[in-house]
């Protein structure tokens, strides 16, 4: 048949992931922080030859195991499910697995996400993050007898929450909240998300706690609808809407 | 400074068979959880297309027909009481999911929706049926997500980032593990009475593979060198639809839904070589057919490497509603718009079939006899019971987590509730130590990516697809020279914080294990079978090989073989037609 378009990815190589490929130079300038060796952060510049179609995850892969092996990073999936390598590349959050070398040339700079502490590089304290998750009680309550089968629920009920089912806690959301970075006992969107994905499940008993938790002093009512978690979720969730809808469901549904 | 942390179970790796395992544990004895990631980071959720149950919400269905067509799709070498009892406990276990919240699709009713999936038949492969519980393209992510949620209303003890390094074994039977935290640098030791591995599988050997880069046999690993055997290890599971190079996984689903193959001549081959299912063959029958198709000459792209996964007919609220993250990988890694344009697609190095031997229990049992070592358990892709044989069909790892994890975390607290663990010895995380301070020992030496990349090469070159005995010796002669450069490995990194480096030498050392073991494995089972194609001998030889193949790590670092009976049952073997 004819040759259809095909995705560049294809031209570039003899096939091979390391190959005689069409090679772009890159320089990444990442944020540095090692508690062993100084208290204080500073930057590092490296320059590697890459693929246009590379990950930036495979850029720093390749800074990490040719260049300087003390480089910190979380990763696992490596293709925008895992939620381990949200970070901020050029100002923004993003997971340096969604993102493609071609999209950042000829610099990329690449910072821990904001708001958690830095542990190393790249690595940041996660636990605050999954406190404010736990806090809302982020599962399934309904203390009515379990039936036989499934408990039924329409294609509309289930469409109701879609959206935040698709949460991956990746922080990316929360972290690129100025809220969130200027009081730490802000929930944070990410937690909003996983509240709102169980208050409009129709099979979830547990709104009214949620609510309440979320009405108080930390809650919802801390947003300021910057739309920065929308744009810097990597899943697409629409987050500030999801906010504002629990916001809503406060003021004129429940209390 | 190596700190003691007492428990009755402790469940090594926080994925789907992990977290099941410590729903029932943690009701019943104190329960640790020990994950190298934090648990939803964990790959079960990156599975995609479903997980199969007879629930005949849609179509006529059967749990018989569900086991036949697991023990068929595994060519024979399926246990199939193991998997009778998979197929009959997957019902439960699916609607157990919906009342814990899992957001299945449903249908128009309220019921869970369920589709086609590869290999997945009414009536004993008449034609394809939908068996499917499905929630999008993202089902794994949901059983994750919600299996996590049960962990985190139980208050289930987690230790993230702690990454375990050896099993304790006392006079044989299990006494716990000892763990790096990457955090501090710290050795911990868990001294337990039960302890059970759920760490996955080792799909990072391959250079094209759908796994994440932490996927890389740990558990295992770790185990074989304590002496427990690994069974069928040569039976990788070869998806028949990466995206082109990169191997990230485009599910089954997109066929279930009905999405075709083509070749370069817009042939949709399939209909060649299975003409009742066509597309929805199972994966080894699939990527075996690609590859027939490359090699005489109709693979398509410049470097006529790839076929095409064609989708450009389906509606499209179907791709955009029921596989809207699959179309969104297209668009990310391959810059491609599946819904006018054809996708370029290879087969991916996906899953293990193999791994720690195990009875329906989860209890891990070693030797042509099957003894069981006491308080030692595993399960999910790690383990091997076996109900996937010599190829998995499509959505039955989900329910082989959800199913075996319960079954072994009810048994191990039951054990551990039962029994004292065995006393610690004087430097329980000797061996532990001793692997740490050998690999941060040396200033200079070979680089730990040099090896990782040549080994993966050469297992995508010699020991993928296609195998012959000429490509596996000449595989084993290549790990020999790795394992070599290995002892030299040299870690840059000193420090005792996030030191990723050391653990990702210690991942290559766990990798190289399981690829010697595969190789092994693989270079004895001198027939085809499932996934393990020999084109030296490319038939199913039942009167020889209806064994599974158990590998021992030998003294001197080599491989040593035993042979154990498949278990057989209802199902006379046949010749496997689609």
């Amino acid at each position: 048949m004819a040759e259809e378009p095909l995705g560049d990815v294809l031209d570039d190589s003899d096939g091979r992931r390391v190959g005689a490929g069409s090679k772009v130079t890159l320089t990444l300038r990442v944020r540095r922080y090692n508690p062993d060796v100084r208290a204080d952060s500073w930057w590092d510049e490296f320059t590697i030859d890459t693929e246009p179609n590379d990950r930036l995850l495979d850029a720093l892969h390749q800074v990490k195991w040719y260049q300087d092996g003390t480089l910190a990073l979380r990763r696992s999936c490596a293709h925008g499910i895992c939620g381990s390598d949200a970070m901020m590349i050029n100002g923004k959050n993003r997971l340096a697995c969604k993102v493609l070398v071609k999209d950042v040339l000829p610099k990329a700079t690449v910072e821990p996400i904001r708001g958690l502490p830095v542990l190393k590089d790249l690595i940041v304290d996660m636990e605050p993050f999954f406190a404010g998750y736990r806090s809302i009680l982020p599962y399934l309550i309904n203390d009515e007898g379990e039936p036989d089968r499934e408990r039924r629920q329409t294609p509309e009920e289930r469409h109701r929450f879609d959206d935040t089912t698709k949460c991956i806690l990746c922080a990316a959301c929360t972290t690129a909240c100025p809220i969130f970075w200027g009081d730490e006992e802000y929930v944070g969107p990410a937690a909003i998300v996983n509240a709102h994905r169980f208050i409009y499940d129709s099979r979830d008993h547990g709104a009214d706690d949620r609510l309440r938790i979320l009405a108080e002093r930390t809650g919802v009512f801390r947003c300021r609808t910057t739309f920065n978690c929308t744009d810097a979720c990597p899943r697409g969730i629409e987050v500030t809407k999801a906010i504002q809808e629990v916001k809503r469901s406060i003021l004129f549904e429940r209390f | 400074m190596t700190t003691v942390h007492t428990y009755d179970a402790v469940i090594v790796g926080a994925g789907g068979a992990g977290l099941r395992a410590a729903i029932e544990a943690s009701d019943r004895v104190r329960t640790a959880v020990i994950s190298k990631l934090y648990p939803t980071r964990s790959h079960t959720g990156t599975a995609q297309g479903g997980m199969c149950a007879a629930l005949g919400n849609v179509e006529e269905d059967y749990p018989e027909w569900h086991a036949f067509d697991t023990v068929k799709g595994g060519d024979y070498l399926v246990d199939q009481p193991a998997a009778l009892l998979m197929c009959e406990e997957a019902v439960d276990a699916v609607y157990q999911l919906e009342h814990w919240g899992l957001p299945f699709n449903r249908t128009t009713d309220g019921r869970i929706d369920q589709r086609r999936f590869g290999g997945h038949t009414r009536n004993h492969g008449e034609a394809a049926v939908k068996r499917a519980c499905y929630a999008a393209d993202r089902t794994g992510h949901m059983i994750l997500q919600t299996l996590y949620q049960q962990c985190v209303k139980r208050n289930v003890r987690f230790f993230n980032e702690f990454y375990v390094l050896d099993l304790l074994i006392d006079d044989g039977r299990a006494g716990g593990v000892v763990a790096y935290e990457l955090a501090s640098g710290e050795l911990h030791v868990f001294h337990a009475s039960s302890v059970m591995f759920a760490t996955g599988g080792f799909g990072r050997m391959f250079r094209v593979t759908s796994n994440a880069h932490t996927l890389t046999g740990d558990g295992p690993a770790v185990a074989w060198r304590r002496g427990m055997p690994l069974e069928d290890m040569e039976f990788f599971q070869f998806h028949p639809t990466g995206v082109y190079k990169m191997g990230i996984l485009l599910s089954e689903a997109v066929r279930g839904e009905g999405g075709i193959l083509l070749n370069a001549e817009n042939e949709r081959f399939m209909e060649r070589y299975a003409p009742t299912v066509k597309d929805l063959a199972p994966r080894d029958l699939v990527s075996r057919a690609i590859y027939q198709e490359i090699k005489e000459g109709r693979g398509a792209g410049p470097h006529k490497d790839a076929v095409w996964l064609d989708v450009r007919h389906l509606p499209r609220e179907v791709i955009e509603e029921k596989l809207p993250d699959v179309t969104e990988f297209a668009r990310v890694y391959l810059s491609v718009e599946p819904t006018t344009e054809l996708v370029p697609i290879q087969p991916t190095a996906h899953y293990a079939m193999g791994g720690i031997p195990t009875d329906d229990e989860a209890r891990v049992v070693t030797g042509p006899g099957e003894t069981p070592v006491p308080g030692l358990y595993a399960a999910g892709e790690c383990a091997c019971v076996s109900v996937h044989g010599a190829n998995r069909l499509g959505t039955n790892s989900l329910l082989d987590i959800v199913v075996f994890g319960r079954r072994g975390g009810k048994h191990m607290a039951e054990f551990a509730g039962g029994s004292d663990p065995p006393e610690l010895s004087e430097r329980p995380e000797g061996i532990a130590r001793d692997m740490l301070d050998g690999l941060m020992s040396r200033r200079e030496g070979a680089n730990a990516a040099d090896i990782r990349s040549e080994l993966q090469e050469s297992m995508f070159d010699l020991g993928f697809v296609v195998r012959s005995e000429t490509s596996l010796k000449k595989m084993q002669q290549i790990l020999g020279g790795l394992r070599e450069r290995y002892e030299r490995v040299f870690v840059q990194d000193t420090g005792r914080t996030y030191n990723t480096e050391l653990m990702e030498a210690a991942e290559l050392g766990f990798l190289l294990d399981c690829a010697e073991a595969t190789v092994a494995a693989a270079l004895a089972r001198d027939e085809t079978r499932g996934a393990h194609y020999r084109e030296d001998h490319p038939m199913r030889d039942d009167e020889h090989w209806l064994k599974h193949s158990l590998a021992y790590r030998g003294p001197g670092g080599d491989v040593r073989l035993e042979f154990k009976d498949v278990k057989l049952g209802p199902y006379v073997p046949m010749e496997r037609k689609y």
